[in-house]
């Protein structure tokens, strides 16, 4: 993938570049009696290099937008376009593949497989996409490094901890060199010191190499962390603030 | 979707670590193959044996290779019914490379009687040399000797028959038949030795004296013989020896062992049978314990599977994953099984397996109480090649169980 060769990200333009365009998203669920609009006609673009933080009350529809933002749940009604490529015209293997070069999850728990080490939990992607020893050698130490997990590649999640196993998710989101990261909660089951340190992290990746944070939470510190905080309730955008 | 294994694939790795992320679960099924194998891989080696000891006691000390026949004589053992220039076609087939020994016989149906109680045997008339190449019989004389110590008709019988009839080594038993001429006749024999094989039926229904004596005794004349019984250097020349003999001899009956008893020509194909039965029922059920496992497994990962297909784990892989898992869980018991199974088989190949204190009723059919476990290569191949099998096979349901779900419910499953 030619675009994907360089180290770092296109520095940013000027003009603004959107990445993520969404067009009146519907997700409808009628698997209950009632049916839960739990994305509720949201219309929203994601720039190039945002850190953004999607909050609002518990069932809010914070975790189907990022779902469906991932390709990972398909829209009652609406269309996602990322770049170039409308997700709702790809087929599931393609899909896969999409999911697998553009975009790094992060999520709440069950980020890494419990039987690889921190080096190779990274290392997987990069497997799957088929790409060659020294290169996954060489991103994977400098992900950790960047983390601040150097000394730690050998170890299995086990051994680490949670604020550690979440870093290391970060850097696997982050080895297929993807368009954003999308994170669903990645703080909740931290504590404030891991919370702050995981944060900084993904703020100073954010800086120096441009990536583009999508994360959901209801901690008020990460909110505060967030240069554009999009509130949601019962489905809709109430409100969409950037701050820097 | 296309999906190729290179080297450095992670897939059969994480599959493996995956198995002893549960050690003790693992353990559990894995033992319980290894002991199904162990069960399948020795019971085919025994069997085997058992089948093949049965085989060569019935080849070698009771039908041999090939009869010659009268084609009528077979049909209600009639004495007249006779190859009448027994004794010369049995020289002139002795110059046949592929024949070890001909011995030419008289055999008539008759009664034996003892001073306690008689019964109904077949008499055999031989010459001893000549017999001694064609059955093994005087190996298993145990008491007295094979036609030496006597010298007025002495008769060799089998050890169940001397019970039967209360005799012992030099006890006389007195024969009795209907000769050529069709008068009834009687003579007296001594007993000059016992035989002792693994068919106690054959004991106890035949008899062997001299050729002279025999003919002397039923008006037979010098030369004739009602069978002609061939052995070959190499079973393996078995049927081309057996089609040649009966076009050159148009005129006589040309049968080998396996039509004479066809029940023990199909024996080692019974035996087969009987064991790859006995594994596919074995690894049958094993499969539903296979299949319990790793469905245990698949409910437990949802949420790691719905990640992995998140990041990018086609389902191809997903599925390849669990099914590696699987026939890595099912090879690892079975390997272990089969090892122990083969370690056992040919540890006890030079001792054999003495079952004469459970199986007391064994001999009277033919089978040895000793079993000497028999390796077959092909056999062992044939076990591996099923446990491959039954591991693809039990990872199917799970493997695709696990892609029922899409990756967001997956990871939002409790
Ligand atoms: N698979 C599903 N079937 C039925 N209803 C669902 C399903 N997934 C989510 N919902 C409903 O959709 C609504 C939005 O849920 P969602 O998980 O997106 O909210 P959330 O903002 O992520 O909440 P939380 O902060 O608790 O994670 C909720 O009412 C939820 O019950
Ligand atoms: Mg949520």
């Amino acid at each position: 993938m030619g675009t994907h060769n360089h180290q770092t990200i296109q520095p940013h333009n000027h003009t603004a570049m959107t990445i993520i365009e969404i067009k009146e998203l519907f997700k409808t669920y009628n698997d209950s009696e009632v049916e839960v609009h739990a994305v509720n006609g949201v219309d929203l673009n994601i720039e190039e290099g945002e850190f953004t933080a999607i909050v609002g009350p518990s069932g809010s529809g914070k975790t189907t937008l990022l779902n469906m933002l991932g390709g990972l749940d398909q829209p009652t009604s609406g269309n996602i376009r990322i770049d170039d490529t409308d997700l709702g015209k790809l087929k599931s293997s393609q899909l896969i593949d999409f999911r697998m070069k553009n975009i790094g999850f992060v999520f709440q728990s069950y980020n890494l497989i419990p039987v690889l080490t921190a080096k190779e939990n990274v290392e997987f992607v990069m497997h799957l996409q088929g790409r060659p020893k020294k290169e996954r050698e060489a991103r994977t130490m400098q992900l950790l490094e960047a983390v601040g997990l150097k000394g730690r590649e050998d170890s299995r999640p086990s051994k680490l901890s949670g604020g550690q196993q979440q870093r290391v998710a970060v850097a696997r989101a982050l080895a297929s060199k993807p368009k954003f990261v999308l994170a669903d909660e990645p703080t909740a089951n931290l504590d404030s010191k891991s919370t702050e340190n995981l944060l900084n992290i993904m703020e100073e990746l954010n800086k120096q190499e441009k990536i583009t944070f999508i994360f959901s939470t209801h901690d008020q510190r990460v909110v505060n962390k967030a240069h554009r905080v999009i509130t949601l309730e019962d489905g809709k955008i109430i409100s969409d603030n950037r701050k820097k | 979707m296309h999906y190729t294994l290179n080297s450095n694939d992670m897939i059969p790795s994480v599959a493996w670590r995956n198995i002893w992320r549960n050690p003790l679960r693992s353990g559990i099924i894995i033992t319980a193959i290894t002991i199904g194998m162990f069960a399948g891989v020795f019971s085919a080696t025994f069997m085997k044996g058992w089948m093949n000891q049965r085989l060569e006691a019935g080849i070698e000390t009771e039908t041999s290779h090939i009869q010659i026949h009268n084609p009528e004589y077979r049909k209600n053992y009639d004495i007249r019914q006779i190859i009448p220039k027994g004794f010369d076609l049995a020289e002139q087939l002795s110059e046949n490379p592929t024949i070890n020994g001909v011995s030419p016989r008289i055999t008539i149906q008759s009664m034996v009687a003892s001073a306690e109680t008689g019964t109904g045997v077949k008499i055999m008339g031989i010459i001893p040399e000549k017999e001694k190449q064609v059955t093994s019989l005087s190996e298993y004389v145990t008491e007295g000797d094979y036609f030496e110590s006597i010298s007025r008709n002495p008769i060799v019988i089998g050890k169940k028959l001397s019970e039967k009839l209360k005799i012992k080594l030099k006890s006389k038993v007195v024969i009795t038949l209907q000769d050529a001429d069709g008068h009834l006749t009687g003579g007296a024999f001594r007993v000059c030795g016992i035989f002792d094989t693994a068919n106690s039926m054959y004991e106890e229904t035949n008899v062997f004296v001299r050729y002279q004596d025999l003919a002397r005794l039923s008006m037979l004349s010098e030369g004739v013989a009602h069978e002609i019984i061939i052995h070959l250097h190499d079973q393996n020349d078995l049927n081309s020896t057996t089609l040649a003999l009966r076009e050159q001899h148009s005129g006589l009956e040309v049968l080998n062992w396996k039509e004479l008893t066809p029940e023990l020509g199909y024996l080692n194909e019974i035996g087969n049978l009987y064991t790859y039965i006995f594994v596919i029922i074995i690894l049958l059920s094993l499969g539903f314990g296979i299949v319990n496992t790793m469905l245990m497994v698949v409910m437990e990962r949802v949420k790691e599977i719905g990640m992995l297909m998140a990041i990018g784990m086609g389902k191809l892989r997903v599925f390849l994953m669990l099914m590696f898992e699987t026939i890595l869980l099912t090879l690892t018991g079975g390997t272990i099984g089969i090892m122990l199974g083969l370690g056992a088989s040919l540890a006890l190949q030079q001792n054999g397996i003495n079952l004469s204190n459970w199986a007391q009723g064994l001999e009277d059919f033919g089978y040895s109480s000793i079993v000497y476990p028999v390796v077959e290569v092909q056999m062992v191949v044939v076990i591996v090649i099923l446990v491959i099998l039954t591991g693809i096979l039990a990872s199917l349901y799970p493997a695709r169980k696990a892609l029922k779900y899409n990756p967001a419910d997956a990871i939002r499953t409790e």
